[in-house]
């Protein structure tokens, strides 16, 4: 027997104090595999041992809520006995050490997070951090992950419909792939993971269990060093096709009545699997690892129980409902196993070999769990608003903000994504949100995933809130109304107080952007130490969030449509300057305070604009968010050409007025019989409203004055990324 | 008409198939497995883009070993039809019932857009409902479309009017603009397009339909 050495508990992440709790919780030294058990299930990504105590702030109830954190994924009511299941999770670590297979293996995970509670798939999303693009690593990330998420989710045949890409030194040395998928389900057909009850069958079934991917978890509760390279071997491999199969195994399972619970194999695999089906059921789990198909000969115990290999599942059945269940992936060419049995001793026990190599109390698994409130050292939010040179000229820096890294156009990245595939994308990406129709119905779901980093470091906390209300923004730019939220948070070192402070402030902000909003949190998941050498990411708190649309025909989009529409501004414009676009991309420079949002207007402005939408008076709605309020009118023209000419009278300052970042507000164009009585409606409702100008021609012109052509402007806009991943220019330093 | 569409493991378009089928011919199709032998009684035979076997080996090829293929080839050696969309009409190059191949896209990326097609035959059972030079839009979503023969072949095509579709700016470096192609029969159709996608209005274009309603026409 392997002998447990100081050296050996700290190789597996454990803490002394955490190994002295080990002690204690089992009354002796733990065996090789159980100290391989506590190392993942102890782990930050499996524990949420950082968090755990903060995350409990976030709102997570509604009416229209139907599971909450807890569960692989969480799940609304979005009408008809229809329910809505998603959520996003991160594969940051991997992503970083094998691009390709770490972003396929991320887009793999959440998908059986998904379709393992009873939903089909109907879409994916995702939100992308690379580091700057001058960096020599960068374009290798990039290419590698979209092309994992695409080699996977374009197999599967779910659409990949959108999502976000950033740029940023802060990323140089740990990209960020967080993946977002949306399933759909009927509400009395949705699976939990409680194994409840004793005497019933577990069985395996999927892929067979390879040595890939042994200590995975842990390795993603650690900070990365010039070694870090040499972990590759912790990485998984993909394999789409049987991921394929297995979806339509497990739904076709499914519509039978043999199931008790199910859960994927993900993070910490059988491990993790068993012990939290376990746990929720209140019973114990019996395991025979010699039943658990082997990709590999002489595999030990340690190495079944740690390996995450990809597209398996547990699953507890009802007695005698083996053969059945068997036959179904017998005919989708899948192993199929039992390889245990639930019990009532609440204990998980693990044989291999004919003797027992695990039997530990699964409460030390979990509700023994180490939780911590780390120490913080809160830091005041920088103030103030920056100096900026006043004759730049306007139109010149519209032309470079378009054709920058982070504000370019994404098409090379969401080509080479399947969108289209299952015939109900009615919003492809490029939008403020994807709008995806829910099968044989006129409603649909609206989609988007937010944040913006650059806000987050300067005031975590606005930062925060602000993710949260660009995103429901996003959802009501779209028409639709805003139901839930799945976080993805992302941060450094929790272990360092000045982090720490970080994720509590952004909590905090999240947990107020959803309250005063009525956007719960159904879900969301953690990924901490985003360091290498020290260095820290900007804080990334992910929102990915999805609305309704009652009526998918109403939906409006970004482009202008007609000639002659009058643009109007909806919401205050103060020129918020401070950790805009304009100041980093024009100015060169990272400085001011991030925009407060208030959460009152926030709510009144987009209940207006939404109320437009839903009324079928406005089709053109655009949220005003990274760039400002000019950026966000070329935008709009930029998708069919159609220019327009804007310009406000007595304005004191152009440039902060045009490219300030304001909080709270929607561009939209409409005939002007219509926008006469919207701007009426608006001022009598207390809600700041602006007429800008009309739509028209095939430039954008300002004030009469000076113009630049659309098709100039589209020509930076589109250029930019192909450019860059040909490596045609040098880009600049952001 | 009647119609099945085939169901290999991961040819993810099949439930695409069968809502258009359903919404353009009033019934549903038959759904038929993979491993079976057997068609049933139908006037249309549907292989359905996707990723048949994950396309691990070369695309197409393994699919073109099910059981079901015997079936399909007689089917249209009677004169069947058989419409092969993106992964089914590699199948059907595979299995030799269309000639040449489908090689990676030129730019090396799986590329999903909307692309602009002329019409080059109405002489057919798929197209008639179309006009003859007609430039219509369907989405691409394929990594592997750039259709190869060697120029006798293209030459034979070009000459009997089997060049069906091409592509008004090539996506994929398909020999002459090559998009879609007919057997020498004429009843065996094969393209890259997904005209599945766009048969319903709130998905942005229609121009997918004619070819369901001139198989409704020829077939009925």
């Amino acid at each position: 027997m392997t002998k447990i050495t100081p050296a050996l508990v700290k190789e597996h992440g454990l803490s002394d104090a955490e190994y002295k709790k080990i002690l204690g919780l089992m009354g002796r030294e733990p065996s090789f595999v159980e100290l391989g058990i506590f190392s993942v299930m102890w782990s930050e990504h499996c524990s949420y041992k950082s968090t755990r105590f903060h995350l409990k702030k976030l709102p997570t109830k509604a009416p229209w809520v139907i599971q909450g954190p807890g569960e692989n994924a969480g799940v609304i009511d979005i009408g008809d006995g229809d329910a809505c299941i998603f959520k996003m999770e991160s594969h940051n670590h991997p992503s970083f050490i094998e691009p390709y297979q770490g972003a396929a293996t991320g887009v793999g995970g959440i998908m059986r997070d998904v379709f393992t509670m009873g939903a089909r798939p109907i879409a994916m999303m995702n939100a992308l951090r690379f580091g700057e693009p001058s960096h020599p690593k960068t374009r290798h990330l990039v290419n590698g992950v979209v092309h994992g998420i695409g080699g996977y989710g374009n197999c599967m045949g779910v659409p990949t419909v959108g999502g976000e890409v950033n740029f940023h030194r802060s990323y140089n040395g740990n990209i960020l792939v967080n993946a977002m998928c949306v399933g759909l389900a009927r509400q009395d057909k949705i699976f939990l993971s409680a194994a409840k009850g004793a005497g019933n069958p577990v069985v395996y079934i999927g892929s067979k269990t390879g040595r890939d991917g042994i200590h995975g978890a842990t390795m993603a509760s650690a900070e990365f060093d010039d070694a870090s390279e040499e972990k590759r071997p912790t990485v998984q491999v993909g394999d789409p096709f049987t991921e394929k199969l297995l979806l339509e195994a497990c739904l076709e399972l499914m519509a039978t009545d043999a199931i008790i619970a199910i859960q994927d194999m993900g993070a910490a695999g059988l491990t993790s699997s068993s012990a939290e089906m376990g746990d929720k059921g209140g019973s114990g789990i019996e395991l025979d690892l010699d039943h658990v198909p082997q990709r590999e000969a002489n595999m030990t115990a340690y190495e079944m129980m740690l390996s995450e290999s990809q597209e398996r599942m547990l699953a507890v059945l009802k007695p005698g409902r083996e053969a059945q269940a068997e036959a179904i992936f017998k005919k989708w060419e899948l192993d199929f196993a039992v390889i245990g049995i639930t019990t009532d001793t609440s204990r998980l026990v693990v044989k291999h070999k004919g003797e027992v190599v695990a039997d530990m109390p699964i409460t030390a698994l979990s509700d023994e769990a180490p939780v911590y409130e780390r120490p913080y050292t809160e830091r005041a939010p920088v103030t103030g608003a920056p100096a900026y040179d006043k004759s730049k000229p306007v139109l010149a820096s519209l032309k470079t903000i378009l054709a920058s890294p982070d504000m370019a156009s994404r098409r090379w990245v969401w080509e080479q994504y399947d969108h289209t595939v299952m015939a109900d994308t009615v919003q492809v990406p490029g939008g403020d949100a994807a709008v995806v129709r829910v099968h044989g119905t006129n409603k649909a779901l609206a989609i988007t995933t937010d944040v913006s980093p650059r806000y987050c470091r300067p005031d975590p906390f606005e930062g925060g809130k602000q993710a949260v209300a660009e995103a429901w923004r996003n959802l009501t730019a779209v028409g639709a109304l805003p139901l839930a939220v799945t976080d993805n948070l992302n941060y450094g070192n929790p272990q360092k107080p000045e982090i720490m402070w970080e994720i509590v402030a952004g909590i905090d902000g999240i947990g107020a952007a959803c309250r005063a909003l009525d956007f719960p949190v159904i879900g969301g998941n953690c990924s901490l130490y985003n360091e290498t050498n020290g260095e820290g990411i900007l804080p990334t708190p992910a929102i990915g969030a999805v609305g309704l649309m009652q009526d998918v025909s109403k939906m409006a989009t970004v482009a202008f449509k007609r000639a002659g529409d009058v643009v109007i501004v909806i919401g205050e414009t103060r020129g918020h300057l401070g950790q805009s676009i304009y100041l980093r991309e024009i100015e060169g420079r990272e400085e001011g305070a991030s925009p407060p949002v208030d959460l009152a207007v926030e709510r009144k402005n987009g209940d207006f604009v939404r109320g437009l939408i839903e009324a079928g008076r406005v089709d053109t709605v655009h949220d005003c968010s990274d760039g400002g309020l000019l950026v966000a009118i070329a935008e709009m023209a930029l998708p069919r050409g159609i220019g327009a000419s804007v310009g406000l009278a007595g304005l004191p300052d152009a440039i902060p007025f045009w490219f300030g970042e304001d909080q709270a507000r929607y561009v939209i164009a409409t005939p002007f019989a219509e926008a006469e009585k919207i701007v009426a409606e608006a001022r009598a409702a207390g809600i700041t409203v602006a007429e800008l100008g009309k739509t028209g021609g095939d430039l954008v012109t300002l004030d009469d004055k000076n113009s630049i052509a659309v098709a100039e402007l589209k020509a930076g806009f589109e250029g930019w990324f192909p450019k860059f991943m040909a490596g045609e220019e040098i880009p600049v330093t952001n | 008409m009647k119609s099945a569409v085939i169901v290999f493991p991961a040819a993810n378009c099949d439930r695409d198939a069968k809502t258009a089928l359903t919404q353009m011919t009033g019934k549903e199709p038959h759904m038929v497995w993979h491993q079976d032998s057997e068609l049933p009684d139908v006037d249309l035979v549907v292989l359905p883009g996707g990723f048949s076997y994950g396309d691990y080996l070369r695309c197409g090829a393994m699919a073109n070993q099910s059981s079901i293929m015997g079936a399909i080839k007689a089917h249209a050696d009677k004169g069947g039809a058989v419409l092969g969309i993106c992964n089914g009409f590699q199948v059907l190059t595979e299995a030799g019932l269309l000639p040449g191949a489908l090689m990676r896209n030129a730019g090396l990326k799986f590329l999903c857009k909307p692309v602009g097609l002329t019409v080059e035959e109405t002489q057919s059972s798929f197209t008639r409902k179309y006009d003859k030079g007609q430039e219509i839009h369907i989405p691409i979503a394929h990594g592997e479309g750039n259709y190869y023969a060697d120029e006798e072949t293209l030459d034979r095509l070009e000459g009997e009017g089997r060049v069906v579709f091409r592509y008004t700016d090539n996506p994929n470096g398909s020999a002459r603009d090559i998009a879609g192609i007919l057997n020498e029969k004429r009843n065996v159709l094969g393209l890259m397009p997904h005209p599945e996608r766009v048969v319903d209005d709130a998905l942005g274009g229609t121009d997918g339909r004619a070819i369901f309603q001139s198989l409704i026409e020829a077939l009925s």
